[in-house]
């Protein structure tokens, strides 16, 4: 019932919208509920990458700190998107702080797919690592584009 | 009450010359941000404007530039124009208060075809001060909210500081009948809300691609990324609206400097369907 439920989540998330059925048991196979409260942080930088996490609702503020700065947050990713990509690539450990935002019911509701089970899965069987990279890749050029625009500072008067 | 996408007549005589401004008073100023003034203006017989359009604001013995009107269509006591402290025409403008004089000639320009999104969706996305010649859209909608299907505004500002009518965009987030949704390029830690860009926020925002019609404003690149992502989430680009400002000297079609291709920004625009401008956007230095 668990794992019917789960792949009813994962089918529905709109980064696997439409895909195919058996890669949607497989991945519901490594996936869990769970839920962030307020205030609390979903990982911290430097923590093994070991976590996918797809936001069903809530926001997460990802964030930097420095000394003499403070915490800088750099991106908020939102209901629907996915938290972290460094799963995707060596050394596999987390480049941020993901802070759920402290706001009254702002609790973070997430998927939570077991990153090293997928890995696995994906060295076994290419067809389901190139249809889980074609998933996620595009996440992040997204990402990728979204903070080059942020860089240009388009809103500063014009000189 | 007109057709709101019929344009006003300007107030200038047509049968005088087309460059002499009548006179407009200032009623009233407001700071809205360190470098952004807005002001209330009063023209005597002024007939109203359609949102979107500007007018050719003169400062005597300085210069002249377009400013979008950014006030509500209902009010005809007042013309608002929203201004950022740029150059010298603008400083001029920026630093007047109640019963200062300036040239004004207009209104111009193709606006916004609010009346062709009655019955569906609309979502606006503004950026930084593209939220002024959009706000009297909102304004419209707010006014006649029945005519209307789910309405979204996504604002994008580069910093908390930089929110322009943030008291009004909160207010309006307290509204059931309207989705509000606010982000900044750079946060302090004072903010909470949405960090990165306004582009990003059109990804959890709810609206019927098949019904909704789009306006959006702001500068050109932030235009042209959030047209794109309207157009890909399903919006037809015939129903993506964008407001163009590129170097309008004379604001009637003459001068030749907001030539932009086939068109002419000050009088086939500034207000343009993304079908329209996307190639022309795409022509480097056009």
């Amino acid at each position: 019932m668990e794992i019917n439920g789960m792949e009813a989540i994962v089918r529905n998330h709109p980064l696997f919208k439409g895909l195919d059925e058996g890669f949607v048991e497989t991945m519901a196979g490594c996936a869990k509920n769970a839920v962030f409260k307020p205030g609390s942080y979903v990982f911290h930088e430097g923590d093994d990458a070991d976590d996918i996490y797809l936001i069903r609702e809530g926001r997460v503020a990802l964030e930097i700190a420095a000394p003499g700065h403070g915490r800088m947050v750099f991106q908020t990713v939102t209901t629907g998107g996915v938290l972290g990509l460094s799963w995707l690539v060596p050394p596999y450990t987390w480049r941020f702080d993901a802070h759920v935002r402290d706001a009254p019911g702002n609790s973070l509701r997430a998927v939570v797919i077991d990153a090293t089970c997928l890995r696995e899965k994906c060295e076994r069987d290419p067809v389901l690592g190139y249809a889980v990279m074609k998933r996620f890749m595009p996440a992040l050029v997204e990402r990728l584009h979204d903070t080059r625009v942020q860089m240009l500072d388009l809103y500063r008067a014009k000189d | 009450m007109p057709k709101i996408d019929a344009r006003p007549a300007p107030q200038s005589d047509p049968h005088a010359d087309p460059m002499v401004p009548v006179l407009g008073r200032v009623l009233a100023r407001r700071q809205d941000l360190s470098d952004i003034v807005s002001l209330d203006v009063e023209v005597d017989g002024w007939q109203g404007f359609a949102p979107g359009q500007f007018n050719m604001l003169s400062v005597f013995g300085v210069g002249e530039v377009p400013i979008s009107i950014s006030g509500p269509m209902s009010d005809r006591t007042r013309i608002v124009h929203t201004i950022r402290d740029v150059g010298a025409v603008s400083h001029a403008l920026a630093r007047m208060g109640p019963g200062a004089i300036m040239g004004l000639r207009g209104p111009y320009g193709m606006p916004w075809p609010v009346a062709r999104a009655r019955g569906r969706d609309v979502v606006v996305v503004a950026g930084g001060l593209g939220l002024a010649p959009v706000r009297p859209v909102l304004y419209h909608i707010l006014e006649n909210r029945d005519d209307f299907g789910k309405v979204t505004l996504l604002y994008g500002a580069r910093s908390p500081k930089d929110i322009l009518f943030a008291s009004e965009l909160s207010d309006w987030r307290g509204r059931l009948d309207l989705g509000v949704e606010v982000t900044v390029d750079r946060a302090d830690a004072s903010w909470h809300g949405h960090v990165g860009v306004v582009t990003a926020l059109l990804r959890g925002a709810d609206f019927d691609p098949a019904k909704t019609t789009a306006f959006v404003c702001g500068p050109e690149v932030m235009m042209r990324f959030a047209a794109g992502g309207l157009v890909d989430a399903g919006v037809a680009a015939t129903e993506v609206f964008v407001s163009m400002e590129r170097n309008m000297q004379c604001g009637i079609g003459l001068c030749g400097h907001c030539q932009l291709g086939p068109v002419f920004v000050c009088k086939d625009g500034p207000v343009f369907d993304w079908a329209t401008m996307k190639p022309l956007m795409s022509v480097k230095e056009l």
